[in-house]
């Protein structure tokens, strides 16, 4: 067993760390820095910046953009990005509907989108759950029915992540009524320019409009649209679950959260003293700094795994839950360290283009916010409770 | 020992209740939050006329001699609705800054005003680096005349905006640090040298910075240099009063959580139907009925007269709806899945305030530090 990165490994570590420091662009990175909302604009300039370096989509085949990069190389590019403190990747173009579209989608389809979507000239968002069908996913009935050349959908999809930015949505929908639910969705792919698509953003607790619903009122989708086969989508969406999934552990943004909660800790006082120095208050850095320490070992050693040519191992999936865990805990120490400035809420103070001062300390305005909107990272992309049944049935076999 | 509600305070919590629900719903707390003022003018005067305004003062400044345990009753049934009039800090922090701090002649002048609606009074006591210790005071008070001027910069001081009186702490005596030497004084929110920049904050209320440069004050409440007692007190009653808030939210928390969990259908059967979710609202309840429980003891001790105690019950009281507030928020949150996440919901919106009540006057761990200190004697 070997911890050290070979010098080659450190060598690429540095080359990443170097490009991640060079290549924000400055407004970008104050932005991400202060917590003011990032533009459309923001993340296609960012992206674009990545794909001109061939790093924006590393997990890809070579002959559709991607690297050859070992799996610790990987890991350490994702690592390195998330510690500098840049915008986090919209995962629905690159990450989700890529890799599908890649395994199972027709050379036509990998033709017209992959391209596209590396280059973020398509942004892409995820058309799963419905209001009536969240963690019975499998319950879903936005309808697709074939008809000629088309399928006519009909239903609505919600929680759908920045669709006010979207030009494509991948979706589930139900193909047909089947006994077992799974076995009637398919996995279409949806121009949102479609005359009945229409949106409505969904403004959360803590002010943003990341979220929408997402209405399809007779849209009609080309056929050509629909990847792989009817009634194969549950299959291709849970190929997803099981495909690189280290990432979802976070645990470069949780370190790079870590780094701004000491500094944090540091600038402010009690009695008398930085509250780093304060015994209780640093007790509680360091368990979750452990914690993540721990969590990082847990990714190491899946990302070994796949080094050495095998399947992550069941101990990939407990990922989820303790990453979204430290997220959250960070976020939470966050605001409690601002003391009395995690109370005032000056909206534009978090909106680019507003110029007088923030109340109290610059870095105390995004706190409460965030910490209330980050409650989200235990509901989506399967709840802890839903991630939890999974592990129960899947790896204890209970 | 008795720990029944009396047959008055019984008719007191229902008709704020009562008072609330008439009055109050999510659509109409909104209006009220993105008013000028902040909350309406109209229910204020209400609320004087029903006589909350006055319970903690005494009979001769007006007011209506009751205790911590009517301002707890009031207080709930106004957590319930999310209430965003400035009640405590008229009611209890003013009230009972002004009960035991102003003289004969200054209470019977101010008393009618402030029940009546027509004089409010907010703290502004924090200051940029004090976090949560009342004894850290920069904000100075120089002999001037018969009165003072003070200079300084108070931090965060909630309901600041809409008070026509601010109780202020400055230093007349002594160091940075020093328990000694502080005193607090009645400031017009209207006095030369005196700036506000008021804001929203995060849970629909409204806050200020205030700056005070050469602010001529001739008011001072309690006696001059030995002021950080008095503070403690009116903090504990506030903060007494603000477990009771996030105990009346924490109960629609619960209540709106547990209806969800028996209509909200996944997988063909109710959410409140699977075992790990029963147990979550149970952990929920446990954390909300203790919470209540000492609450209501913190506020039957209060007119104890033993200081530390009173500090100590008060404390524990806000520590224990503190700790509740954390779980309780985040469980309701949980449990109603993406629902719990938008503004649309009421869930949210208790959830920030439940949160927030536990950041007023020092979170759970500083409730714990003031404990361990008495605890060490």
């Amino acid at each position: 067993m070997h911890l050290q990165l070979t010098e080659e490994e450190l060598a690429f570590q540095q080359e990443v760390r170097t490009f991640m420091r060079e290549h924000v662009p400055a407004d970008i990175k104050t932005k991400v820095d202060r917590g003011v909302a990032l533009s459309r604009a923001d993340h296609v300039t960012w992206q674009q910046i990545l794909h001109q370096r061939g790093w924006m989509a590393p997990s890809w085949p070579v002959q559709w953009g991607g690297t050859d990069w070992t799996p610790v190389q990987k890991h350490i590019f994702e690592e390195e990005m998330a510690m500098a403190g840049t915008p986090r990747i919209v995962p629905f173009g690159v990450t989700m509907v890529g890799p599908v579209i890649i395994e199972y989608g027709s050379q036509a389809q990998k033709e017209r989108f992959l391209p596209r979507i590396i280059a973020t000239e398509d942004w892409w968002c995820q058309g799963y759950s419905e209001p009536g069908s969240g963690s019975d996913l499998a319950s879903l009935n936005t309808r697709a029915v074939r008809d000629g050349d088309h399928y006519v959908v009909n239903g609505q999809k919600t929680w759908t992540t920045m669709a006010q930015h979207a030009d494509w949505i991948f979706c589930l929908v139900r193909t047909e009524r089947t006994e077992k639910k799974q076995e009637g969705i398919s996995f279409l792919l949806i121009d949102m320019k479609s005359p009945g698509v229409s949106v409505q953003p969904i403004i959360t607790m803590d002010g943003s409009a990341e979220v929408n619903q997402t209405h399809f009122e007779d849209v009609r989708v080309p056929v050509e649209n629909l990847i792989g086969e009817e009634g194969k989508g549950w299959t291709y969406a849970k190929f997803l679950l099981g495909h690189e999934r280290t990432g979802i552990a976070s645990v470069g943004r949780s370190k790079w959260q870590l780094e701004r909660l000491k500094n944090v800790a540091r600038e402010e006082f009690e009695d008398g003293q930085a509250l780093i120095e304060d015994q209780n208050f640093a007790m509680q850095i360091a368990q979750v700094e452990a914690d993540l320490a721990a969590l990082e070992a847990v990714v190491l050693r899946v990302v070994s795994r796949e080094e050495a040519g095998h399947g992550p191992g069941p101990e990939a999936s407990i990922l989820k839950i303790n990453g979204t865990l430290i997220q959250q805990k960070l976020t939470e120490l966050l605001y409690k360290a601002v003391g009395n400035y995690a109370h005032p809420y000056i909206a534009e103070s978090l909106q680019e283009g507003w110029n007088e001062d923030r109340v109290g300390p610059d870095y105390a305005a995004p706190l409460a916010p965030t910490y209330f909107n980050w409650r989200k990272a235990s509901i989506y992309g399967g709840s802890n409770e839903i991630q939890k049944n999974i592990i129960a049935k899947a790896v204890l076999r209970l | 020992m008795d720990l029944e509600f009396t047959q008055e305070q019984t008719l007191l919590a229902d008709s704020a209740a009562r008072f609330m629900e008439n009055n109050y719903d999510l659509p109409r707390r909104r209006e009220r939050v993105a008013s000028e003022t902040g909350f309406s003018p109209e229910l204020w005067g209400e609320m004087a006329e029903l006589g909350w305004l006055g319970l903690r003062l005494p009979e001769r400044f007006g007011g209506y001699d009751a205790g911590a345990v009517e301002s707890v009753l009031v207080m709930e049934a106004a957590g319930k609705a999310l209430a965003v009039e400035p009640i405590i800090s008229t009611g209890v922090t003013g009230a009972v800054a002004i009960s035991l701090g102003a003289s004969e002649a200054l209470g019977a002048e101010i008393g009618p005003y402030i029940v009546a609606g027509e004089c409010r009074l907010a703290l502004a006591q924090a200051e940029p680096r004090s976090r949560y210790a009342l004894n850290r005071v920069e904000t100075t008070a120089v002999k001037d005349g018969t009165g003072f001027r003070l200079n300084g910069h108070k931090a965060v001081a909630l309901h600041a905006p809409s008070a026509h009186k601010l109780i202020v702490s400055a230093r007349t005596a002594g160091d940075f640090s020093d328990a000694n030497g502080i005193t607090l004084f009645l400031v017009d929110a209207d006095a030369a040298g005196l700036t506000k920049r008021s804001y929203p904050t995060v849970d629909g209320l409204r806050a200020a910075e205030i700056r005070l440069e050469n602010v001529a004050c001739e008011v001072v409440l309690g006696e001059l240099d030995d002021g950080l007692a008095l503070l403690r007190t009116i903090v504990d009653e506030t903060q007494l009063a603000l477990s009771a808030e996030a105990i009346g939210a924490m109960s629609h928390l619960l209540d709106a959580t547990v209806e969800y969990a028996k209509t909200r259908k996944q997988f063909d059967r109710t959410i409140g139907s699977f075992q790990v979710i029963q147990h979550r609202l149970v952990d929920m309840y446990t954390a909300l009925e203790t919470a209540r429980a000492m609450t209501y003891i913190a506020a039957a001790g209060a007119d104890s007269g033993d200081a530390r105690e009173r500090h100590r019950l008060a404390t524990t009281a806000k520590l224990k709806a503190s700790q509740a507030a954390q779980l309780v928020g985040e469980d309701a949150v949980q449990i109603h899945g993406g629902m719990g996440m938008t503004e649309e919901l009421d869930i949210g919106h208790y959830f920030k305030r439940v949160t927030m009540i536990a950041q007023t006057f020092g979170d759970a761990d500083h409730q714990l530090k003031l404990l361990a200190r008495l605890a060490r004697g």
